[in-house]
């Protein structure tokens, strides 16, 4: 689908958002017949051609384990692993790569602060703090941990527009306060925290501050220095690189005076039955085989992004998001839950009398894909008092015309239930 | 390929719309509450049940249009029938939802949900209302889950 409209938003300087979507092969997949819409990028995002070749490339020419041989294959697997690492710390600003912890996803970053830096520096009567936007993965791993040590879980909850009250914020911390969890950006209604001011805030009382990036890296250039958060994570399939993969940024101070999360084979240094000693970081943390083609995989995505630059795609987002949030509103009987002033490309939205799930297979049909639902984040749908929303989530491959695409189905829906 | 009128037919629509046997019964015998975790979605009924058989049935709750309308039609399908009866109506809905075969003749009205055999994801959402039925005449008073 060409941006036919693309007069009606501005975007920046050499952003050719047409040129950008033949980078990716899956956008000229039709769906029940219709041109791919893919209004789903908050779920996972859409792989380039250069990652997939990327990953194709190591399983043609030189699949090999890491770390345990001297043939050339696990030499140049190695390589193409600890230049993937590099390109992680830059693109986080990190010091030092030993502050890049391969995992999962930002799920298993998240469990891995709450089960190895949780479990060492929480004592019962301890609180951590959560805010009301965020995903179960960053809810789920400090009710275990609170429960476990006798901790207390303490909530600082949004506003009607999706937003944490700062004063509220600085209200709930106390000296007893050891960790802040705090999402980035919302991943249900799209509230960008002001991260760099709340960390300032929450070292003032001691605290350790865990942010989960999973929303934002996609969105905007993060910094982590300049945020000065202890621990960052998030999921490569968010950001246009392979599922199974994620990147945990610790602060080395604290990386290095963490207990082990998994123990096995790479994270350890020597091992007898009397003692193991420990490898040093990152390994410390990396236990067992890594995702070799996924951390590759990740490396070539960072690439793909820089290429095209963060700046400018936050910049095309914003002109999109709000092309598609005044041509949403325009629906009648619709209500956009997150409105926060500080946005990314989310619009999560109810329609009057009409149940998310009835939109989606609508849409669908048209060859729109959307999320409904309560996004992992049940606290956000029972804060807005409502089951389920549908939500549309964009990244910088979608245009105008996917935007006018999404509206037209919503219309047809509404008359179809009319 | 099916269209959305094949899964939203008419007598779908207009029971999404206009539920029967939407509120509560003064005198229940039975009850459950029913969860689908996937859409939040959450349905309460309860039963009255007299001399072995469905003499009132009410449910409660918001859902898609699938699952409001299916709420409606099986309350309407399992009034005046024993729980024997209304669980092999369950065994034959159950069936058209999920095999590829003609709907069993006696399944009246309920034939109308055929259409979501195409759509996997939604069949939870067809299926809600009788699951907590079978909870309620098992009198499990711990909700019941479509997952
Ligand atoms: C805000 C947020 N945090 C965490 C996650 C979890 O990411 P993953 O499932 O990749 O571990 C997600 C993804 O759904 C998310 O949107």
């Amino acid at each position: 689908m060409s941006s036919v409209r693309a007069e009606v938003i501005e975007a920046p300087a050499g952003f050719d958002v047409d040129r950008i979507r033949e980078d990716f092969p899956i956008l000229r997949e039709l769906v029940h017949g219709k041109p791919l819409v893919y209004l789903d990028n908050a779920a996972t995002t859409q792989k380039p051609q250069a990652v997939i070749d990327a990953l194709v490339d190591y399983y043609t020419h030189y699949n090999a384990n890491v770390h345990r041989a001297v043939h050339l294959l696990s030499t140049r697997a190695t390589e193409a692993c600890d230049r993937a690492r590099e390109k992680a710390r830059k693109f986080m600003h990190a010091r030092s790569t030993n502050e890049i912890i391969f995992v999962r996803g930002a799920t298993q970053g998240l469990n891995l602060v709450a089960q190895s830096f949780g479990r060492a520096n929480l004592k019962a009567g301890d609180e951590v703090l959560v805010s009301g936007l965020e995903h179960h993965s960053n809810i789920v791993p400090w009710q275990m941990l609170c429960l476990e040590k006798g901790a207390h879980l303490k909530v600082v909850h949004i506003d009607d527009s999706g937003v944490i009250p700062l004063a509220d914020f600085e209200a709930a911390l106390t000296e007893r306060t050891k960790v802040v969890a705090l999402a980035h950006v919302s991943n249900a209604l799209g509230t960008v925290n002001p991260i760099a001011y709340m960390t300032e805030l929450a070292h003032r009382v001691g605290a350790k501050v865990v942010v989960d990036g999973a929303q934002a890296v996609p969105h905007m250039p993060v910094d982590v220095r300049a945020l000065d958060v202890d621990f960052y994570a998030f999921s490569g399939h968010k950001l246009f690189g392979p599922t199974g993969i994620g990147v945990l940024y610790g602060k080395q101070a604290l990386l290095d005076a963490m207990p082990p999360f998994e123990g096995g084979g790479d994270m350890i240094r020597s091992v007898t039955f009397e003692k193991t000693e420990y490898n040093t970081l990152p390994y410390k943390f990396e236990a067992g085989t890594p995702d070799i083609a996924g951390i590759i995989g990740l490396g070539a995505a960072i690439d793909y992004v820089n290429q095209i630059g963060l700046d400018r795609i936050a910049a095309y987002e914003a002109e999109l998001l709000k092309y598609a949030t005044h041509v949403v509103q325009q629906l009648p009987g619709v209500r956009i839950l997150g409105q926060a002033p500080e946005k990314a490309s989310v619009i999560s939205f109810v329609l009057e009398d009409i149940h998310p799930h009835d939109i989606g297979t609508f849409l669908d049909q048209l060859g729109i894909a959307v999320r409904t639902g309560h996004h992992c984040a049940q606290p956000v749908m029972d804060r807005f008092q409502v089951a389920a929303t549908t939500r549309a989530s964009f990244a910088f491959y979608n245009t105008v015309a996917e935007v006018d695409a999404l509206v037209a189905g919503i219309r047809k829906v509404q008359e179809f239930f009319a | 390929m099916s269209t959305l009128s094949d899964l939203y037919q008419e007598t779908i629509v207009d029971h999404s719309k206009r539920p029967r046997n939407r509120g509560t019964l003064a005198h229940a015998t039975h009850s459950a509450e029913g969860h689908n975790p996937l859409c939040g979605d959450r349905l309460t009924l309860q039963l009255e049940i007299d001399n072995g058989r469905v003499a009132n049935v009410a449910f409660q709750g918001q859902g898609c249009a699938i699952s409001t309308a299916s709420a409606s039609l099986m309350t309407d399908a399992v009034k005046g029938k024993t729980p024997e009866e209304a669980e092999q109506i369950f065994a034959k809905f159950h069936s058209l939802l999920t095999e590829d075969k003609l709907p069993a003749p006696d399944l009246g009205k309920l034939a109308v949900f055929s259409g979501v055999r195409e759509y996997p994801m939604r069949v939870k959402c067809a299926t809600l209302a009788w699951h907590t039925l079978h909870a309620a005449l098992q009198n499990e008073h711990k909700p019941v889950s479509t997952e």
